[in-house]
């Protein structure tokens, strides 16, 4: 878990949820990381949204179209470690122009303690250019919701691929 | 692995015609290669989503369209190559349940567009025994009989979700291509149920 260092000023993660709902995302799936904790929580508290669980981050690319075909928006949940798991299934989306939206919690640029996460950590940006993907960066809890919002809108009504990279100053730092 | 193709096995286009036959109101997405083909081969359809790419990912497909349209029996066709590319999918498939979806690969054991190399499947994998450890109600298919009975539960839409291994003979019928623009397959797929296309 990490330490609540901006938490105590702004319940950022609720603020994300009620964006999320607010823009009708009604598929959340994921792969656990402890800076989306609190979203997986409510988002299985929720009845109106379907929770899904993934082995690895590029199902949840292809769930996303799947549930864009019949009619519903959907989010994927990762660490910045799963974006290069998504790499060719993010052709998926551009070769069908699908609305996409990812929250993407990062690691290995503030205050990194395992030098693991930084090679993908650092990376994610390029990754997601590279496979035509906008990114934006969200480094104070107080954007958090209008960034969600901004990212759904230009997801969902102008058909673009989305991710949102939550900083790793903002979730705090990881305590060992 | 030296490439040795059997001949055993359901002639591939009459395993998908017979499957697809009075598929009324099921909604199909294909797997890349030749599940794309042949259910193309059998009869283009609005209610058809072709995957041309993203490997690994038909059956997941599937599982979002699945769950977004739980009153609409879903059908996934793919290769063996494809599914074992997602094969962690069908454990995911398996924790949401779906009653209102089926996967059937169709298993030759062999990565057919690539010069028929053998695949796991063809190294000894049986697919509906990873699905059936997952919990998913799976069959093994070798005869039009087989796939007759397999038919008779598509449009189910409730129960466990439906997974089987047809076996097929490893033998590339002619191609018969559908569209490769993938924005055009979405837009009118969406159309088929009605929604709005941006």
């Amino acid at each position: 878990m990490y330490t609540d260092a901006t938490q105590g000023t702004l319940d950022w993660p609720l603020a994300i949820f009620e964006s999320l709902k607010k823009a009708k995302v009604r598929q959340i799936v994921y792969v656990p990381d402890a800076g989306h904790a609190q979203l997986i929580e409510m988002a299985h508290n929720d009845p109106s949204i379907t929770t899904t669980v993934l082995t690895t981050e590029e199902e949840g690319i292809a769930i996303a179209a799947g549930a864009w075909l019949g009619g519903e928006r959907a989010a994927l949940l990762m660490q910045s470690s799963g974006v290069g798991n998504c790499i060719n299934m993010f052709s998926l989306l551009a070769s069908c122009r699908f609305p996409f939206l990812t929250l993407v919690t990062m690691r290995g640029e503030w205050s990194e303690f395992n030098p693991w996460q930084i090679p993908m950590g650092q990376a994610v940006p390029q990754a997601c250019e590279m496979m035509g993907l906008q990114t934006l960066r969200v480094d104070d809890p107080v954007d958090a919701a209008k960034s969600i919002d901004a990212a759904a809108t230009l997801a969902f009504e102008s058909d673009r691929s989305v991710a949102v990279l939550l900083s790793q100053k903002m979730l705090g730092r990881k305590k060992w | 692995m030296t490439a040795n193709p059997t001949r055993e096995g359901l002639d591939r286009r009459s395993a998908v015609q017979e499957l697809l036959k009075e598929r009324e109101n099921i909604l199909v997405v294909t797997g890349l290669g030749s599940p794309t083909y042949d259910v193309f081969a059998v009869g283009d359809s609005d209610a058809n989503f072709y995957l041309w790419g993203a490997m690994g990912g038909a059956a997941l497909v599937g599982l979002g369209l699945a769950l977004a349209q739980p009153q609409r029996p879903v059908l996934v066709i793919t290769g063996d190559g494809e599914q074992l590319m997602g094969i962690g999918g069908l454990l995911t498939i398996a924790t949401k349940k779906p009653g209102n979806l089926s996967v059937v690969v169709l298993d030759n054991g062999h990565y057919g567009e690539t010069g028929m190399q053998l695949s796991h499947t063809g190294l000894g994998i049986d697919l509906h025994k990873i699905a059936d450890a997952a919990g998913l109600e799976a069959t093994e298919i070798k005869d039009m009989a087989g796939i007759a009975g397999l038919r008779r539960t598509l449009k189910h839409l409730s129960g466990k979700p439906r997974f089987a291994t047809v076996r097929i003979s490893a033998e590339n019928p002619k191609r018969v291509l559908p569209s490769r623009d993938g924005v055009y397959l979405k837009n009118r797929f969406r159309a088929h149920l009605g929604l709005a296309v941006n």
